[in-house]
Formats: C-alpha cells, sequence, structure tokens
C-alpha cells in the first residue's frame, strides 16, 4: 500500500512528462488524485482497524515506512487537497494552452508521492531526503510562467530553502549523534529515538531540535525564515500555491513534529515549549505587521499562511489538549487555504492582475469567486462558524488553562491584528466596481465546473469542519494526539 | 589511521581558504570538486572493515562531487561566458583571514563539545564546522548565482564531513537519497542560473530585486 501510495503518482508523473498532447495531459493528475485518496482512505481505515494503531508496510527495511495517525492525518490532507487541486488544475491550463505543462504536470504528481513518502517514513534520514526531493520537485511548478519575477521568486525558494533544508540535514546528524554520545549505536529510526530519548546526550538533543526546527522551520515558513514565501506564493499559479499553503508546509509540520515528540519522550517539553512558543507568536506578528497595508493579494495569502504556521507551532508549544487543537488546525488551514488560494487564483485570471490597483469588485465581476475569496477570509481569521474558529478557540483556551497567560493574550492581539490588516486588502478586491479592463485570456475567464467547484467543496469542509467533526476524523484527530501525547515505549 | 583522517581533513580545511580567496570562477569549481572528491574517500579511511556498501557510496560521492557536478557547473559557466567573481561583498583577502578565524574559532569551539571518546582524537568535528561556516560566507558574500551555488556545496561537504562520526545510522538507501537529491538540486538550479542569465543578462543575483514590500 505505502509503496502504491508513493511510485503510483511518480510513474504517472513520468508518463505526463512523455505525453505529446498538451490538452489531455493534465487528464492524469485528477485521475491519479482519485486513485490516490481512494487507497489512503482505504489505508486509514486499515490503520484506524488494527490493534495498536500502526499499519507497516510488507516491504523489507525494517520498519522504515510506518504509518501512524499522525502521519495518517499528513496524508490524508495532502491526498484530499491534491484531488481537488488536480481536478481544479485541469480547468486553469485551458486557459493557459500557450504554455508548455509537461514539466508542470510531472512535477505536481512528483510531488504528490514524495509528499506522501513523508508521511510514511519511519526514519528521519529517509524523511530527510524525500522533503528535500518534494521541494526540488515544487520549484518549476513555482516557475511555470517563466518570467523574471518568475525566476527571481524559484532562485530565492531555491536559496534559502537548500540552506534551510542543509540545517535540517546537520540537525539530523546532531540527533543521530546524541545516541551515539550517550554509548547506544546511531540510529535514525523513528522508533528506536522514541525508544532510548531519555538517555540521549542533552547538549545535542537541544542542538538537534534548534537545527530541525529552524530547518524545517524554514520549509514551513516560519519567520524569520519565510522571506521565500511570499515571493513564491504571489508568482506561482494559485493552484500551486494551495498545494504549498496546504500540502508542503503540512510535510514540514510533521517532520517538526516527528522531533517535537522525541523530545517530548526524552523529557525536554519545557525547553522545546519555549522555543516553539517564541518562533509561533514571532510569525504571527511578523505576518501581521507584513499583511497590514498589503495591496497584493496572493502575497497577503503568502503572509496569512506565515501567520497560520506560527499558530501551529505556537499551539504544539503550549502542549497539553492544545496538541488536538493544533492537529485539527492543521487540516483547517489546509482546507481553507485551499479555498483562498483557488479562488484568488481565479480573480487574478480574470482581471490579469494581483493588487488591489487593478482588482477591484470582484463579487459583481466573479460572484462564486469573489464570494468565496471573501469567504475564505472570514474562515482562515477564525470567524464563526468555520473550522479555524474552533481549533483557534480551543488553542487560546488552552493556553490560558495552562496558565500561559501572556503567550494567549498575545495570540489573541495578533489574531486581531491580522484580521484587521487582512479584511482591508480582501474588501477592497471584493467590494466595489469591477474596473473596465480587457480580458487578460482567451477565451476570457468565466467561473466553472473545474476551476469554481473545488473551492467550493473545500469551503463546505471548511464550513462542516467549524459545525461538525465526522465521527472517523474525530477518531483520527484523537489518536493522533494521543500518539503524541504518550511516548511509545 | 587517525592521523590519515587528520592530514586529509588539514587539507580540506586548506581548500576552504583557497576557495574564499580566488577570484577566478572556474578554480573555485575546480578545488571545490577537489574538496568533494577527497571527503569521499573519508568513509574508506573510517569505516573498518570496508563493506561494499561504503565502496558503493564512496565511488558514488566521488563521482558525483568530483567529476558530475563540476562540469555541470562548468558548463553553465561557459554558457553565461563569465569568468571572475568582481566585488564580493567583503574583498578575497579579508575573506580568507576571515574563513582563517572562523576554523580557529570551530577549532576552539569543537574542545568544548561533549564530543563521544573514540572520536576525541579526530579533527572531524572542527573540521565540519568550519566547513559549514566557510559555506556560510561564501553564500552571504558572494553575488553571482553560480558562487553562491558553490557555497552550497562547501555547506554540503562541511554536513557530509559530520556524517562520517556515524557508521550506522544512514543505511545506504538513505546515503543515495541524499545524493540524488544533491545531484537533482544542483540540476535544477543549474537550469535556473540559466534562466537568470538569459532573462536578466547577468549572472549577479542582485538584480533580482524586483519582488519585495
Amino acid at each position: 500500500m505505502a509503496l502504491v501510495l508513493i511510485l503510483l503518482p511518480i510513474a504517472m508523473g513520468l508518463l505526463a512528462w512523455a505525453l505529446p498532447s498538451n490538452r489531455g495531459r493534465p487528464w492524469l493528475l485528477p485521475l491519479t488524485g482519485a486513485a490516490h485518496l481512494a487507497i489512503t482512505l482505504a489505508v486509514l481505515g486499515r490503520l484506524m482497524a488494527s490493534p495498536d494503531l500502526r499499519l507497516g508496510a510488507a516491504v523489507s527495511g525494517g520498519g522504515w515506512l510506518v504509518l501512524d495517525p499522525v502521519g495518517g492525518l499528513v496524508l490524508l490532507s495532502i491526498s484530499g487537497l491534491f484531488f481537488l487541486c488536480a481536478w481544479y488544475t485541469v480547468g486553469y491550463l485551458r486557459y493557459r494552452q500557450e504554455r508548455p505543462n509537461g514539466v508542470f504536470c510531472a512535477c505536481m504528481l512528483a510531488f504528490l508521492g514524495t509528499t506522501s513518502l513523508v508521511a510514511w517514513a519511519h526514519h528521519l534520514g529517509l524523511m530527510w531526503v524525500a522533503i528535500e526531493a518534494s521541494a526540488l520537485v515544487a520549484a518549476p511548478l513555482i516557475y511555470f510562467n517563466h518570467t523574471p519575477r518568475s525566476i527571481e521568486a524559484t532562485w530565492k525558494y531555491l536559496l534559502v530553502g537548500s540552506i534551510g533544508i542543509a540545517l535540517a540535514l546537520l540537525g539530523s546528524f546532531f540527533l543521530a549523534y546524541s545516541c551515539l554520545r550517550a554509548g547506544l549505536a546511531p540510529s535514525l529510526m523513528y522508533e528506536d529515538l522514541l525508544r532510548d530519548a531519555p538517555k540521549l546526550s542533552q547538549p545535542w538533543l537541544h542542538a538537534a531540535f534548534v537545527l530541525l526546527l529552524v530547518g524545517y522551520g524554514t520549509k514551513m515558513g516560519l519567520a524569520p525564515m519565510h522571506t521565500w514565501k511570499p515571493d513564491a506564493y504571489g508568482e506561482a499559479p494559485g493552484v500551486v500555491g494551495a498545494l504549498f499553503a496546504g500540502g508542503m508546509v503540512n510535510v514540514a509540520f510533521l517532520a517538526i513534529l516527528r522531533i517535537y515528540h522525541v523530545c517530548q519522550a526524552a523529557g525536554q517539553s519545557a525547553y522545546t515549549a519555549h522555543l516553539l512558543i517564541f518562533m509561533g507568536l514571532l510569525s504571527m506578528l511578523v505576518a501581521g505587521i507584513f499583511m497590514v497595508g498589503q495591496r497584493d493579494f496572493k502575497r497577503l495569502l503568502a503572509y496569512s499562511s506565515v501567520e497560520h504556521m506560527g499558530i501551529l507551532a505556537l499551539g504544539l508549544g503550549i502542549g497539553g489538549p492544545a496538541i488536538f487543537a493544533t492537529l485539527l488546525h492543521m487540516i483547517n488551514n489546509a482546507a481553507t487555504k485551499g479555498v483562498l488560494f483557488l479562488s484568488a487564483g481565479n480573480i487574478h485570471r480574470a482581471y490579469g492582475g494581483k493588487t488591489t490597483d487593478q482588482v477591484q469588485g470582484a463579487l459583481r465581476r466573479l460572484p462564486l469567486s469573489g464570494a468565496l475569496f471573501l469567504a475564505g477570509f472570514l474562515a482562515i481569521t477564525g470567524s464563526p462558524p468555520f473550522g479555524p474558529f474552533i481549533s483557534e478557540f480551543l488553542i487560546a483556551n488552552s493556553a490560558f488553562a495552562g496558565g500561559r497567560y501572556v503567550a494567549g493574550a498575545l495570540f489573541l492581539a495578533f489574531l486581531l491584528i491580522v484580521f484587521i490588516g487582512m479584511g482591508a486588502t480582501v474588501l477592497a478586491v471584493v467590494q466595489g466596481r469591477p474596473s473596465h479592463t480587457e480580458p487578460v485570456s482567451t477565451p476570457p475567464y468565466r467561473d466553472g465546473w473545474w476551476t469554481g467547484l473545488p473551492p467550493l467543496l473545500l469551503m463546505g469542509l471548511v464550513l462542516m469542519l467549524g459545525l461538525y467533526i465526522p465521527n472517523p476524523l474525530q477518531h483520527l484527530l484523537h489518536a493522533a494526539a494521543h500518539y503524541l501525547e504518550v511516548p511509545k515505549p | 589511521m587517525a592521523s590519515i583522517v587528520n592530514s586529509l581533513l588539514v587539507v580540506v580545511l586548506g581548500l576552504n581558504l583557497f576557495a574564499l580567496g580566488s577570484s577566478r570562477l572556474n578554480a573555485v569549481i575546480r578545488i571545490v570538486a577537489l574538496q568533494g572528491a577527497l571527503l569521499g574517500f573519508l568513509p574508506l579511511l573510517i569505516h573498518q572493515p570496508i563493506g561494499l556498501a561504503a565502496v558503493v557510496a564512496a565511488v558514488a560521492a566521488i563521482v558525483l562531487k568530483g567529476i558530475v557536478i563540476p562540469i555541470m557547473l562548468t558548463s553553465a559557466l561557459q554558457r553565461a561566458q563569465i569568468k571572475r567573481e568582481v566585488e564580493p561583498l567583503i574583498g578575497l583577502l579579508p575573506s580568507m583571514i576571515l574563513g582563517a578565524l572562523v576554523t580557529g574559532f570551530a577549532m576552539m569551539f569543537a574542545a568544548y563539545l561533549p564530543v563521544a571518546r573514540e572520536h576525541s582524537d579526530l579533527l572531524l568535528v572542527p573540521a565540519s564546522l568550519a566547513t559549514v561556516l566557510v559555506g556560510f560566507i561564501l553564500l552571504t558574500t558572494r553575488f553571482k548565482a553560480i558562487s553562491q551555488v558553490i557555497g552550497y556545496l562547501v555547506l554540503e561537504n562541511g554536513i557530509f564531513i559530520f556524517g562520517m562520526l556515524l557508521v550506522d545510522a544512514m543505511p545506504l538507501t538513505v546515503e543515495m537519497g541524499v545524493l540524488l537529491d544533491l545531484f537533482v538540486g544542483i540540476f535544477v538550479v543549474c537550469i535556473i542560473v540559466n534562466h537568470i542569465n538569459q532573462a536578466f543578462a547577468s549572472m549577479d543575483t542582485r538584480r533580482l530585486v524586483e519582488l519585495k514590500e
């Protein structure tokens, strides 16, 4: 099962690359996405039915590929988001027939395969390889438009990302060295590390945590390593932004969850909590500052992503009951970012611009995408009755219940800044009269089944998560939170 | 064996300083290629007895870092028709001195680190830290896109040295995965470098200033 989930998308990616037809090729994306989602759901069903809540792949290699509830949650978020994004891509690429899309389709599929590998990897070295691979295959996605601006964004993404990921490799080595120093055989197997965690050499473990937090935090886009993010999200097609802000960040967050878990098992929760809370609040603050007065709505969404990465780090730092809320927020954020980036992509396509100077009156010109963009904004800033409200409320609640009054108060204050900053730009985009610009693509962009329905479905999901969490998902979330709280013997 | 390893590492540290002090990009590429190839021999010296996996990993690293990547970088350089890194942020001689200072600092700092007893007579930890720091100096003070790639390679070499301390933690498959990622990364970067060169008629990353707040 694991190998199918990882290798099927990569094989389809090779096929997409080899296919000559620019029109037919995008169809491979939703086909692969649907198969991947179906297998993922089946695998998750088996995972929840298994007695010890872990699913080893039937391959040799001694437990390298194991699915646990946390990995399962990430796998579900990637697979579900990818399916809807793939559906959207078919419609999007119809408006972009002038550009060859072979590399684009191949890289999207390879991205799905490599990120699935991250969700399964129980060897931290293998996980590093998979994250680096997913980051590299994502580079051509940012570069799709081949404009000087997109070259610049891709260069910054590659340079900053490579340095970050290199530090993460050094951190992984430090982690293995902390075993060696303690007189144990050096290992990066997740289970070994959890088992031996109390014995690990603490100075090396601390250094490893910092390096891994900085390294994978760069991929996540935690401030101050977020600098590549507004450029990349601003210049990449909207659907790529959705995959990054909902998929890649979850994968990087999973890596941070792994090292967090090892530190918890080692009894170092006080040390990790300080760093995570600091990084989380700093990210929220930086995002808030840059969101106020932001005229480019795609860059605005990038800063919103930085903010929500901050919320995830903060929730993890608070710990206890906030773990459940953080995992729920990871799902909420992925779905809501999908709505925002896909609808923003539609607006961008219809107007040919992405700043508030060029784009006004989106509600009139594109009733569906404009309304979804507005609703997505309300959801992501934590307005009831949408999903993020519940998770953000739970995180604030746990902060105060846990006696972290300053962190809780700052969290709420930063949410308010973000609401005001983001609201000004979003309202400027959706309200008013549409400016009379010439249509930029032929045929001119209109909301249709292909590009309108995926964000609508995601919005429905966000609404549902705010009102009621389906039982299987609730079980999975509880199992994942439980898995992280109790170090496995 | 420790003395051979240490003398190899001293050569590697010397190459760091050469890379910092040379303005001809072709020369820097060759210096870093030599560094990568020399480091490729390390696992054979350290991991006794030598198994098939160690040989495969060493050969792959030597071929990739000593031959394949230098060829890719040199051809990118030829297409761009540039030869030198002019006006780095810190001059060549000052950056060499800085590199030497950083190396000294790494030596002193490593003495305070809790290193396992079997590694206390090897220079692996200080050499690793020094090489990582030199990689950072190259990355931050040079402006040609290709120089920054070279800086990244030096950084990666430094991490590779640290990996030598860990015999079993990185199995062959993972080791190969790391090398594959490095290859794909340099491949993608070389394509982007060519496009930067075409779009901006220069390889100077200071021209990439369109995107900002």
